[in-house]
């Protein structure tokens, strides 16, 4: 946790060799990239609010590594970490990026009828279909770092965008520190709560700190958008539904996303942007799109076949727990989304993931048959 | 947890009602002190070490009260902290100790035949007995503040002056990265910035026989445990004098000492701790004793609490208690395992009387 240390005056005093975290029984992105000598380069430097390299790496060091997937292991705490810390950043990016480069170009892509298909995903295999991602304001440090003031004020600019939606995204705001146990219990049955970080990879970052303080969740009386308020990044903005019309949630996806960030430049407060690095995020994965589509959908012959890996890699997906990041499959089920965040835009991601579970509910129905899928097994894309 | 936050430079953008925490929901001791004029007046000072009024409240913040004891809700991430935060601090540390007021003097006695009897207490009801302290060394931050850096030098100052340890207290010391080990996971400590880095340049010595015992590196610079089966708390306590009293000469000879004031006593992370940083306790049964009506109104008498057997925040468990002193600051160390030795006397005698169906009234205690 990046906490006193991160700013502790008299580590200056020390030599990089005292200073440098033992990485040897790590396994992140963090830990992959940081030598002595970038410690070394890298270790008096802080951003204009006073985020230092510690603070960057601190939640690397405590997290070693995860069971499930390979984690980054670095955050941000403004938008100039990304800047002041490039030269440990960049070499994470490129590693966890697919390679790309400090002069690759991103793009945004957020209209909804570039998408083919998408709406006719199996219901009897896709539970349910889900678009998420994030946005940070400009002005404010991030989670990781923002103080109480920040944070609330992120909350009240937040919570007036919001009150200004209508027709299908007309909604209700629902402070964390004043939920009644009715709406607290409702909002879980929804799975639309999100709970007190547990996941050290959160708290070791400093990001529920002060919780449930300026912490909310906005969502529309359809319960089909959704707007987490002061979790992880300063806005999660999600769309979802129950079935496999992804089309339909990408739509509304889209359309929702673009009305917010119309309300916040009017206010003065745009999104953080700029056109190497896409939109900017607390955690160096969600660079670029920060958008995660992906299903809940029943695999329970594919997820064991032996080439079940190598086909998410394959169709560029990735398969997580019905709970989130950090959890198991339970039942066969799992969550299935893309992998990219950056170098490809939003509707070429949602329309890997809609290509993807095509193909994947097909090789489960000829598993199901008991039928061969190796003629199916597609190319790398 | 007191990260980033705490250093944000734009916080000072903010106004003090803006930036003040919502404690409406907290009990400890920090919320009942900290109003919004004392944040005001402390929120732009640091130690010259760095740490903030926010590095100092975010475990209060965080962690908005416990089921089982009154927590403290904040921390010192060195030894200026308590200065140059006094004035959040001394109502503090006058609330957790009894009334303790800033001219106060507190008294160090380590010299265990001070200590009358406490080798007897019955062992068909005390089963272990414990004293602990804690130790701060002097010219390095605390464990919420210390960089990676000074940690290892206060592990590699503690190996030097415990590889020199004879006798009965002869032993080894042992890495907690060579070892499958627990991280600390209560929430009080989480918060404050204790676990960072773990397991690095954490360890635990001990001599030959495991009856003494120093911790490094965790909620202090070194923690020092004297412990043994059975009722014999003079023996552990004798142990725990000579052991702490040598350490320190140790240390001495190279010229590092112990934070300590005669205000303040020794000076450790939680203001709690301040004073004897001593807990002296017997892991006791008191199955009936426990159900006894007036069971709290006694502990509180004898100047004693009881805890479950797993520590600080954990449940009792099958009728055992873990029973010590209250009392940390404005006692001696003599004085506060006299009261652990005369308190678990009378509640081991109110145990056999209601064992056998008998009335204990006659037994309540004076306030101590």
């Amino acid at each position: 946790m990046p906490f006193g240390n991160t700013h502790n005056n008299f580590k200056l005093n020390y030599s990089v060799d005292d200073e440098f975290p033992d990485l040897s029984k790590h396994n992140n992105h963090m830990a992959k990239v940081l030598t002595k000598e970038l410690y070394g380069k890298l270790r008096d430097k802080q951003t204009p609010t006073g985020f230092t390299l510690d603070d960057v790496i601190q939640t690397g060091i405590d997290n070693p590594g995860h069971p499930f997937i390979m984690t980054v292991g670095c955050v941000a705490g403004d938008e100039e970490s990304y800047e002041v810390f490039k030269d440990l950043l960049d070499p994470v990016i490129s590693d966890r990026h697919g390679g790309y480069k400090p002069t690759d170009k991103h793009k945004t892509d957020l209209n909804f009828e570039n998408l083919k298909g998408g709406d006719d995903l199996d219901p009897n295999y896709v539970l349910s279909s889900r678009v998420r991602t994030g946005r940070s304001i400009k002005g404010y440090a991030l989670p990781p770092h923002n103080s109480r003031g920040e944070r609330r004020a992120i909350e009240k600019l937040s919570i007036e965008a919001l009150s200004s939606l209508d027709g299908e995204f007309k909604g209700k705001y629902y402070p964390l520190k004043s939920m009644t146990d009715a709406e607290q219990e409702q909002l879980i049955n929804d799975h639309f709560l999100f709970d007190k970080p547990v996941s050290p990879l959160l708290t070791c970052a400093g990001m529920a700190r002060d919780w449930p303080d300026g912490r909310g969740i906005w969502h529309n009386d359809n319960k089909t958008f959704l707007v987490w308020v002061n979790e992880e990044d300063h806005l999660r903005v999600i769309s979802m539904q129950k079935g496999g019309n992804m089309r339909e949630v990408f739509r509304r996806f889209c359309v929702g996303l673009q009305k917010i960030e119309e309300i916040f430049k009017k206010h003065n407060h745009g999104f953080m942007w700029n056109e190497h690095l896409g939109y900017i995020l607390t955690c160096p994965s969600n660079l670029g799109t920060g958008l995660r589509g992906g299903v809940h959908v029943k695999l329970p012959k594919l997820s064991t076949h032996p080439k079940f890996e190598e086909i998410l890699t394959r169709l560029r997906l990735q398969k997580r727990g019905t709970g989130g990041v950090d959890t198991a499959s339970v039942g066969g089920v799992f969550d299935i989304s893309n992998a990219d965040r950056l170098g490809s835009s939003e509707v070429a991601q949602v329309q890997l993931v809609v290509d993807g579970v095509k193909l994947m509910v097909e090789m489960e129905k000829k598993l199901e048959k008991g039928e061969a899928i190796d003629s199916m097994i597609p190319a790398q894309k | 947890m007191p990260f980033g936050n705490t250093h944000n430079q734009m916080k000072m953008n903010y106004s003090a009602e803006q930036e003040y925490p919502d404690l409406s929901k907290h009990n400890n001791h920090m919320a009942k002190v900290l109003t919004p004029a004392i944040y005001d007046r402390l929120r732009s000072k640091q130690t010259p070490s760095g740490f903030t009024l926010d590095d100092v409240i975010q475990t209060g913040v965080d962690n908005p009260g416990h089921p089982f004891i009154m927590t403290v809700g904040c921390v010192a991430g060195d030894e200026e902290t308590y200065e140059v935060f006094k004035e959040l601090l001394d109502p503090v540390i006058e609330d957790r100790h009894g009334g303790y007021k800033p001219s106060d003097k507190h008294k160090t006695d380590l010299n265990p035949d001070n200590l009358k009897g406490g080798d007897d207490l019955d062992p068909n009801y005390v089963l272990s007995s414990r004293v602990r302290t804690g130790r701060s060394i002097r010219g390095f931050c605390l464990p919420p503040h210390c960089s990676r850096g000074e940690r290892r030098m206060v592990e590699k100052l503690s190996n030097e002056a415990l590889d020199s340890l004879t006798g009965d207290l002869k032993g080894k010391y042992y890495a907690l990265k060579n070892m499958t080990d627990d991280k600390p996971v209560s929430p009080l400590l989480l918060a404050s910035g204790m676990a960072r880095d773990w397991p690095d340049a954490r360890g635990i010595w001990h001599n030959d026989n495991k009856t003494f015992l120093v911790w490094v590196n965790e909620e202090d610079h070194l923690r020092v445990i004297s412990m043994q089966k059975g009722g014999n708390m003079k023996e552990v306590f004798n142990r725990f004098c000579t052991g702490l009293t040598k350490i320190e000469s140790l240390f001495k000879e190279k010229g590092h000492e112990f934070m300590w004031n005669e205000h303040l006593g020794y000076v450790l992370t939680c203001p709690s701790n301040l004073g004897t940083g001593l807990r002296a306790g017997v892991h006791m049964k008191l199955p009936n004793m426990s159900k006894h009506a007036k069971f709290e109104e006694v502990l509180k008498r004898l100047r004693l609490q009881k805890r479950g057997t797993g520590g600080v925040d954990t449940a009792a468990v099958g009728g055992v208690f873990d029973i010590s002193n209250a009392d940390r600051l404005g006692f001696s160390e003599v004085e506060l395992v006299q009261m652990v030795v005369d308190g678990v006397k009378l509640l081991t005698e109110m145990e056999k009387r209601l064992e056998k169906g008998q009335s204990i009234d006659d037994l309540i205690p004076a306030q101590k």
